[in-house]
């Protein structure tokens, strides 16, 4: 469980993030999200420890992350897993020490067993074989289940996943979603996707916080979504045509 | 560099000499980073080496046209010169080009494509996994480099002068051998030390603070080419001043 206490963050005079608190549970999709500027790829950097917030507390399964030191930090995120917007995997290295390179770093496993984890990794989102091509080689659909295989590598207690549907088509998002869903259910993990996809809201959303202008103005599940009579949540998620004309079907 | 770039420079620097996580792997980054520095720059350093040692011989002697002086001075003044000075600093500012635009660049593109995030996630000292081989490669290689180039400067010397006819063979190796003093290789090696530093450092250092996309990686590479330069020439000086 991942507990966040009333964050605040601010990049000079624009205050980005204005107080937000939730507790995102394990073992379920937790979804944040919201507007492109409305904070939530911050909040999520801010949980990660790549952004210091101004104010706020950060709960690790009782753990305080944002008063650790380096070292502290170190023990905690090699319980984190996080598949990035552009999947970030390394470009000189291949698929398959990508996947390898932090049981390199910080496991004393054999490289057969090493290997196997691999593979096994690359089994898991449906990649076998792919374990020599470079990241250039690699579809943006590709990219993202290497992503996720290299985040699942270490058997995370926390998954982040910052837009997995970004640049993907609407079959291959599917594709991604039920990845994530499976692996959040079959480990027990506490996975926190920040997205602005109707799908994934639909789709996966367990329990989603939904944030405007660097505020929480709304949480709850995908099934409650559609009936909610908060006017900025029902701006943003009945903006298209679509979802205009679909939502009596609700 | 103003004060707040230096500052935060030295930031990273502590943070580039924090222990590595293990050290296998930052060996076998060290191996690669000596082969791309080294290797990859000994034909580029052979050839301005050779070069400019015999152009520099050709200029010596043209300039010193008296009875009074031996031909012999052309070789000594050559030698002191391709050790004290050309070897190292032109060693220094054509790999501040070739190395440095090139670390920059790989450590920007990474900072921009969100690896360098990737590498922090993970809970790797990404300024120590990144910076600190590309370090230790550049304070071993480029001393290795300049003890090359002061060779073939010299030897360069050689080829230009009695190719040319401007001074004899046995008038310059005599000139090369007369009055040599060692202690000019340990100013020569301390400027390659503290030039390798800066070569990989300063670049790493505009890489890794990139902040956009490829516009802004191609200007930290331009700026890390003309810190590293200037830093060199300056650094350059003080060394001189200190040791001789």
């Amino acid at each position: 469980m991942i507990e966040i206490k009333d964050i605040h963050k601010s990049f000079g005079a624009n205050d980005v993030l204005k107080g937000i608190s939730g507790t995102f549970e394990a073992g379920v999709t937790n979804l944040i999200i919201g507007g492109s500027g409305s904070g939530k790829s911050t909040l999520l950097k801010c949980m990660v420890g790549l952004h210091r917030p101004e104010d706020g507390i950060v709960n690790y399964d009782g753990r305080e992350f944002t008063s650790m030191n380096f070292e502290e930090k170190i023990e905690i995120r090699k319980e984190i897993g996080m598949l990035f917007q552009g999947s970030a995997l390394f470009d000189s290295m291949t698929v398959e020490d990508n996947i390898m390179f932090p049981l390199n770093m910080f496991t004393e496993q054999s490289v057969s067993e090493k290997l196997d984890r691999a593979n096994f990794c690359l089994e898991r989102v449906n990649l076998e074989g792919k374990n020599k091509l470079y990241p250039a080689e690699l579809s943006g659909g590709m990219k993202k289940r290497v992503g996720i295989a290299r985040a699942i590598a270490m058997n995370p207690k926390y998954l982040f996943v910052d837009e997995p549907n970004s640049g993907l088509d609407p079959k291959t998002s599917i594709v991604i979603d039920e990845l994530i869903k499976e692996l959040t259910e079959e480990y027990n993990t506490t996975t926190i996707v920040v997205t602005h996809d109707m799908n994934s809201v639909m789709g996966i959303g367990d329990y989603i916080v939904f944030l405007h202008e660097g505020k929480k103005f709304w949480e709850g599940s995908n099934k409650e979504i559609a009936h909610t009579d908060v006017e900025e949540l029902n701006d943003f998620v009945f903006a298209s045509r679509f979802m205009k004309a679909a939502k009596g079907k609700f | 560099m103003n004060f707040t770039n230096f500052g935060k420079y030295l930031l990273l620097l502590k943070a580039v000499f924090r222990r590595p996580e293990k050290f296998k792997i930052y060996m076998k980054a060290i191996f690669t980073q000596m082969n791309f520095i080294g290797v990859g720059s000994l034909g580029l350093i052979a050839i301005i080496s050779t070069f400019i040692g015999a152009v520099m011989t050709l200029q010596i002697a043209f300039q010193l046209v008296s009875d009074f002086i031996p031909k012999t001075i052309i070789g000594s003044v050559n030698r002191d010169s391709s050790i004290l000075e050309l070897s190292p600093t032109i060693t220094a500012i054509v790999l501040a080009g070739k190395i440095g635009s090139a670390i920059s660049s790989e450590i920007g593109t990474m900072r921009v494509s969100e690896q360098i995030d990737a590498l922090e996630i993970m809970g790797i000292n990404s300024p120590g996994y990144l910076i600190l081989p590309k370090i230790i490669a550049g304070i071993t290689m480029v001393p290795l480099l300049v003890i090359m180039s002061m060779f073939l400067s010299i030897a360069g010397g050689y080829l230009g002068g009695t190719l040319s006819g401007a001074v004899s063979p046995s008038e310059y190796i005599e000139g090369i051998t007369t009055d040599f003093n060692p202690y000019t290789i340990v100013v020569a090696l301390t400027k390659a030390f503290v030039f390798g530093f800066i070569i990989t450092s300063v670049p790493a250092y505009e890489g890794f603070y990139v902040k956009g996309g490829a516009l802004e990686v191609a200007q930290a590479s331009t700026r890390a080419v003309v810190v590293s330069c200037i830093s060199i020439l300056v650094c350059d000086y003080l060394v001189t001043q200190l040791l001789l």
